[in-house]
């Protein structure tokens, strides 16, 4: 009987873990996506000036990174084209959101012009290219991925594939969560706007 | 009193935009055909338009020549596991009764070695060669360098 009473105890004690664990389980996807693993990326890199730009200098603001390439006429032009809607769309708030193109061809991109390109679709986009290394680095740092792809048709005899999302960092510089390509900019400002 | 009416509208409507224009072989009608604004000439260009197959036949959009560019060609933007890359595109299909759009983040055409840069709100012949329709001349807008597509009220 004592047997069969531990029996039931047992399950009892199994089903309680069961129910924790699906309730953790729900409790986490409402989280954001990442948010369970939350790590801090960081950087050191260029910007157009050839002034060294590192995360730490943008504690207090939220930051939207895109990594890519000015040679790129499709991806990089729309996503660069929807962070400037939402720029516009934050208003006042816009002081509180900096948004960064990390380049991953930072040497082509530095002698065609970084600044000219960024500006193009808004002020406030800081264009920042550092060196192979660094820009290796910055990519782990964010867990993103780029690569040289041989393509005798591109110009220069190459192209560059890359993680084509949008990434937000909080202020305290941690990662929060990526838009992927193609989000809305409706979207990622109504977003943003529940933050700020 | 209605025709006033009218007559204001079109008065306060935009002038049309070529963007808007269509253009049209047998079966195949090419539409929203436009360009973003390039910054000089040094990186390539984009072109991006819709093509509907009216017909009952299968075709496919197989080359584009320009004067803007000197190596124009067709690419196709594809997203896996959220990475980016946009490799040449043989052909871009256009089935039978469908409509196909190059579009951002999809098929486009490249437009490399620009031979001048795209002023926004100019324009340009793009001649575009299908498999059965033969050549087709569009003339393609250029632009903001902002757009995502032109504002045609209700193409189609
Ligand atoms: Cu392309």
């Amino acid at each position: 009987m004592t047997l069969r009473k531990l029996q039931i105890a047992l399950w009892a004690a199994v089903a309680l873990v069961l129910i924790g664990t699906a309730g953790f389980m729900l409790g986490a996807r409402n989280e954001e996506p990442v948010a369970a693993a939350t790590f801090q990326p960081s950087f050191a890199l260029a910007d157009a000036a050839g002034r060294e730009r590192t995360d730490e200098e943008f504690r207090g603001k939220y930051l939207l990174v895109f990594f890519g390439f000015t040679n790129c006429p499709d991806v990089c032009p729309t996503t660069l084209a929807e962070v400037a809607q939402v720029m516009d769309g934050l208003g006042e708030d816009a002081a509180q959101v900096q948004p960064l193109f990390i380049s991953i061809d930072p040497e082509r991109d530095r002698q065609m012009g970084l600044s000219e390109f960024t500006e193009a679709f808004h002020p406030s986009i800081l264009g920042l290219a550092g060196t192979a290394d660094e820009t290796r680095a910055a990519a782990e740092s964010f867990k993103i991925f780029y690569e040289r792809q041989e393509a005798e048709a591109s110009p220069d005899g190459y192209s560059m594939s890359h993680s084509s999302a949008l990434y937000l960092i909080g202020p305290e510089g941690h990662w929060i969560r990526q838009y992927s390509y193609g989000t809305p900019a409706s979207e990622i400002l109504a977003d943003l706007q529940t933050r700020l | 009193m209605k025709r006033l009416a009218i007559i204001l509208a079109l008065l306060i409507a935009a002038p049309p935009a070529i963007a808007c224009e269509t253009f049209t072989t047998g079966d195949i009608t090419v539409e929203q055909v436009w360009s973003r604004a390039s910054i000089g000439t040094q990186r390539p260009g984009v072109l991006y338009m819709m093509i509907r197959n009216e017909g009952a036949a299968d075709d496919a959009l197989i080359s584009i020549s320009t004067p803007i560019a000197e190596k124009p060609m067709l690419h196709e933007t594809t997203v896996e596991d959220g990475i980016a890359s946009m490799p040449h595109a043989m052909r871009v299909p256009v089935p039978a009764g469908q409509t196909v759009e190059l579009r951002p983040g999809g098929y486009h055409g490249m437009l490399m070695g620009l031979t001048e840069a795209l002023e926004e709100g100019a324009s340009f012949p793009v001649t575009l060669t299908l498999e059965e329709a033969g050549d087709l001349t569009v003339l393609a807008e250029v632009l903001s360098m902002r757009a995502e597509a032109p504002e045609c009220d209700a193409a189609q």
